[in-house]
């Protein structure tokens, strides 16, 4: 009987009802008495020398308050990066000026030149096309190896190449590497690309600033993944406002997939103008805008050799990657293909020596940041796809060939810096198959066959890095930031609670799973527990939502805190009993004493807590709330196995999805049906990835795919009904809940299940394709059979 | 500035509109009713549909000028007369078909316009229907799923398949 509340029940979330009915409040919602509105004139060129910026014509048109240009923030600081590489010979990475608005240099499509501010945004908008601009354009950098040549143009002239860093990992590895390789029985190379994708969440950006001058207060409207770490970069490094003065709100937030991590420089602009103006300044991003100043994902280019011997066991892995970093670097762009990528390149499997070297690369386009999965859908794609090769040139059944290096106890220290806590992944592997009905394929497949389309299969494992991480550990990294998160759960007297978390949800559904955790400790209904989260003014401290780490770390930081609570009520409840705190026991919201008759109610307790009339004063304060900050021992690890099923139409090269199958290990799950919708949604951007999407420029840095009309995103009938399962739980073995994040799972573990299937539904039709890039559109498909 | 009027959600509003606000600027700025989203600018992601003398339009796609003296409904209208979710509302809640909402007004606009058309469409009808709003979050399994509920016909509980 499955449960109907608590951890592990399917509860209904309650954030839906005003979603459903028009009542969510999303940044753009919100409108302030007399804010003004700012439009961006941005690059139209990627590369250029700004000669002049004439704005006086601007500056009288009809309502215009102000228009800025990037003199008006010489003093200002630039946009920082949150996390500093050092390169193979121990130097650190090279790192760019990142001014708000552009400096000398246009750097990409979209580098915003000028703001002009104005009553409406009409007026704000006709304003910016009064403005002269004097650019001198210079040659574009777009190729990642050619920009790394003697000569290229540089994006930064002050910097001595275009190579942010060289990266080994790990360096002192790097000879046995070698060295195995060499010695191989047996060596599968592959070459490949994981394009440069948009994450899209489907509300477009929004910056509101307020300032008033009574408290000298900024306030910030953002959406945010991660109120308190925009609060944090924003006035400590752009521009000096200390935090008890400046207050971030992210409200309602229409998905993030990561592109609402980053501080960006339209917060920094709002922020700074509304104080100079003295007005609120709101600026919306229209889609376009969002395409050419959201931070893209991936646009790696990855070289990968698997050795093995006769038998098929792996002995070593070596990789080389160029990874884009675009114009400027991103809040958390340095760590993406390094940190993220380089420790997940052993899979799930055993391979003794593993050696990654990573060329980050300016270029004159969008910089690159995280998107979801970040670095471990690459580590995942080129390790799984060069797998499927090895095992087609060995003559290895794909499963099997997965099955004999699978890692298999646990912990596990990987030749890649870290330990993988539990797993099975032969479970996940054995529950994929059933619920893909692998044996049922030859039947599938001459069904297909009748109808002229050609049907292959692909598999493939994943591992992923969750819920980061140890603030020691990626201190020792370079992150310039701790990794941990907090939270205050507050009693009120009459028994309910209220959390507020630094975790932030946008769309992960917070507000119902963390009451089910609370409830669940406490005995209580679900409704008595009320979330917080998205204001910095009344949450603490905390580092906001990606990674899939809200429930590993930030609920978390709940339990412990809820432990405080319950350790104190108990001390009350013993005080109200007369017996020994040691003795009361907690349960269905009633304390009692074991062996006796005597209890007190949850609510009388609470009442005792802020009505101390009886109560041990001497001993315990008075009140009922307690904060902690959790900050994990480990990452977590959820892995699983997922198999994809594809028809080829061999006369267009079109592509279907027929069957997904998911067989995730999440460790313990606190609410199964969000756990599936994540699922859900990670697939269908993993398909996108793999069938639909790329962002792709021009020679010269022109953004070809700059709207919906150009960028394909996965529609209802690209993809198709998922069979997902995760049933399979090795629990976490490092945080007091067991769970391990379920995000980005079928992000990470799609693509390369989607290509197998198309690369083997090629083979078994005779054509000796062993890759296609993604996407796998029909030109693309058709041209790998034909050519 | 001209002035135009509609009814919307039954209620008669009118409020004043240059010839180049769009229908769901009029709705969402001067109205205030920020249920419909804006998700694009090409017209491509449905997150602003609303119905216009019961036809589902694109409210990014037309002028408020446009819709003078028309008959609109937004996803504020969509609850019964009592506040309670409708049929379709409900059935998005108890099968997850959204995650952040930002494209659920826009699903459930499209969805009530689908079923007034066809009771009881199959679910490749569905997915076909729903070209035109892009969901980056649920994947569409649990939009398809509810869909097919609200429409009576039978799915698989949730989180048991
Ligand atoms: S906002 Fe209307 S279709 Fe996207
Ligand atoms: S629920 Fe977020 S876009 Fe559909």
């Amino acid at each position: 009987m499955p449960k109907d509340h608590g951890i592990g029940a399917s509860t209904k979330r309650r954030e839906d009802v005003r979603f459903l009915t028009g009542k969510g409040r999303y940044t753009d919602d919100i409108n302030i008495r007399g804010q003004a509105y700012v439009h961006f004139l941005r690059s139209d060129v990627a590369h250029g020398k700004i000669n002049a910026v004439g704005t006086s014509e601007a500056e009288t048109a009809p309502g215009v308050l102000r228009v800025f240009t990037g003199k008006d923030f010489e003093g200002v600081g630039g946009i920082p990066c949150g996390w500093q590489i050092t390169d193979r010979q121990g130097n650190p990475m090279q790192e760019p000026a990142h001014p708000v608005l552009a400096q000398g240099k246009v750097r990409h499509v979209g580098d915003p030149i000028a703001a002009v501010v104005a009553e409406t945004y009409e007026q704000a908008r006709d304003a910016a096309e009064k403005i002269n601009l004097d650019i001198t354009e210079l040659p574009a950098v777009m190729n990642m190896k050619a920009a790394l040549e003697d000569g290229a143009p540089k994006v930064h002239d002050d910097l001595t190449s275009n190579l942010c860093y060289d990266w080994g990992f790990i360096e002192d590895n790097r000879e046995a590497v070698d060295q195995a390789i060499k010695s191989a029985h047996h060596v599968t190379t592959l070459e490949l690309v994981n394009q440069r994708l948009v994450a899209n969440p489907m509300e477009p950006r929004v910056a509101i600033g307020d300032y008033a001058s009574y408290s000298d207060e900024s306030t910030l409207y953002t959406t945010s993944q991660n109120p308190h770490v925009i609060r944090l970069l924003m006035g400590a490094f752009v521009l000096g406002i200390p935090e008890h003065k400046l207050r971030v709100v992210a409200p309602d937030v229409g998905g993030g997939f990561g592109s609402k991590i980053f501080h960006y420089a339209e917060e920094a602009f709002c922020t700074f103008a509304a104080k100079q103006l003295k007005c609120p300044v709101k600026w919306t991003s229209s889609r376009s805008e969002a395409f050419m100043t959201d931070a893209h994902g991936r646009d790696h280019v990855t070289r990968i050799e698997l050795a093995l011997d006769a038998e098929g066991n792996f002995q070593a892995i070596r990789t080389e990657t160029y990874a884009n970093m675009g114009a400027y670097l991103s809040t958390f762009s340095t760590s993406v293909p390094t940190y993220l990528h380089g420790t997940l390149m052993a899979g799930n499997y055993k391979t003794p020596n593993i050696y990654v070297n990573v060329k980050a690369v300016f270029s004159n386009t969008v910089p690159v940041d995280a998107y979801r999965g970040a670095g471990r859908p690459e580590a995942t794609f080129q390790l799984e796809r060069v797998i499927d090769k090895a095992a087609r040139e060995m003559g290895i059944d794909p499963v099997e060939i997965r099955r004999k290096n699978f890692v298999t106890e646990f912990p596990y220290a990987t030749p890649v810096a870290v330990e993988y806590d539990t797993g099975d992944y032969n479970a996940t592997m054995d529950k994929a198959l059933e619920i893909a009905d692998w044996d049922g394929f030859d039947a599938r497949a001459a069904e297909s066959a009748k109808k002229g389309l050609w049907r292959g299969r692909g598999i493939n494992t994943y591992i992923e890095a969750c819920g980061i991480a140890p603030s020691a550990l990626v201190g020792q990294l370079g992150a310039r930031a701790g990794l941990y998160e907090s939270a205050t759960v507050r009693v009120n007297a009459t028994g309910g609670l209220v959390v507020m978390t630094g975790s932030h949800s946008h769309g992960q559904g917070h507000e119902t799973a963390f009451p089910q955790v609370i409830a669940e400790m406490i005995g209580i209904d679900e409704s008595m527990v009320e979330i917080v989260h998205g204001d910095t003014a009344n949450t603490p401290m905390g580092m906001g939502t990606y990674g899939s780490r809200s429930l590993a770390v930030g609920g978390s930081a709940m339990v412990r805190a809820t432990e405080k609570i319950i350790a104190k009520a108990k001390k009350i409840a013993a005080h109200l009993m007369e017996a020994a705190p040691e003795d009361v026991e907690l349960k269905d919201g009633q304390f009692s004493i074991a062996g006796t008759d005597k209890s007190v109610a949850w609510g009388d307790v609470c009442l005792a807590a802020y009505v101390p009339h009886n109560y041990p004063l001497e001993e315990l304060e008075p009140g009922l709330e307690e904060t902690a900050f959790y900050d994990p021992a480990n990452f977590t690890y959820p892995a699983g196995a997922y198999i994809c099923e594809v028809e080829v139409d061999p006369d267009t090269g079109k592509v279907r999805i027929d069957r997904f199958a998911a067989a995730d290990d999440f460790g313990n799950v606190v609410n199964p049906m969000i756990v599936e919708g994540q699922v859900h949604g990670g697939l269908a951007q993993g398909i996108g990835q793999a069938l639909l999407e790329g962002c792709a420029y021009d020679d010269s840095g022109q953004l070809i795919s700059g709207s919906y009309m150009d960028y394909a995103m996965p529609r209802a009938d690209d993809v198709p009904s998922y069979s997902v399962d995760h049933s399979c739980q090795t629990p976490c073995t490092h945080n007091p809940l067991g769970v391990k994040g379920c995000g980005e799972a079928g992000a990470i573990g799609s693509p390369p299940a989607v290509v197998n299937a198309v690369v083997d539904a090629l083979q078994r039709n005779g054509k000796d394709v062993t890759h296609i890039d993604m996407p796998l559109s029909p030109s693309r498909v058709w041209a790998a059979m034909n050519g | 500035m001209p002035t135009v009027s509609m009814t919307v959600n039954g209620k008669p509003v009118s409020g004043e509109a240059e010839g180049r606000t769009l229908l769901v600027q009029f709705l969402r700025e001067t109205l205030g009713l920020t249920g419909t989203h804006v998700g694009c600018d090409t017209s491509q992601c449905g997150a602003c549909v609303v119905h216009v003398d019961g036809e589902a339009v694109k409210s990014c796609t037309m002028f408020a000028a446009e819709a003078d003296g028309a008959e609109v409904k937004t996803i504020e209208g969509m609850a019964n007369a009592d506040g309670s979710l409708s049929v379709i509302q409900q059935a998005f809640q108890d099968h997850h078909g959204l995650q952040c909402g930002f494209c659920t007004p826009g699903m459930v606009m499209s969805a009530a316009a689908l079923l007034k058309d066809n009771p009881k469409p199959s679910e490749a009808e569905i997915r076909d229907y729903l070209e035109g709003n892009i969901c980056r979050c649920t994947g569409y399994h649990n939009i398809v799923k509810a869909i097919l509920a609200a429409s009576g016909q039978e799915v698989t509980p949730i989180a048991a398949e």
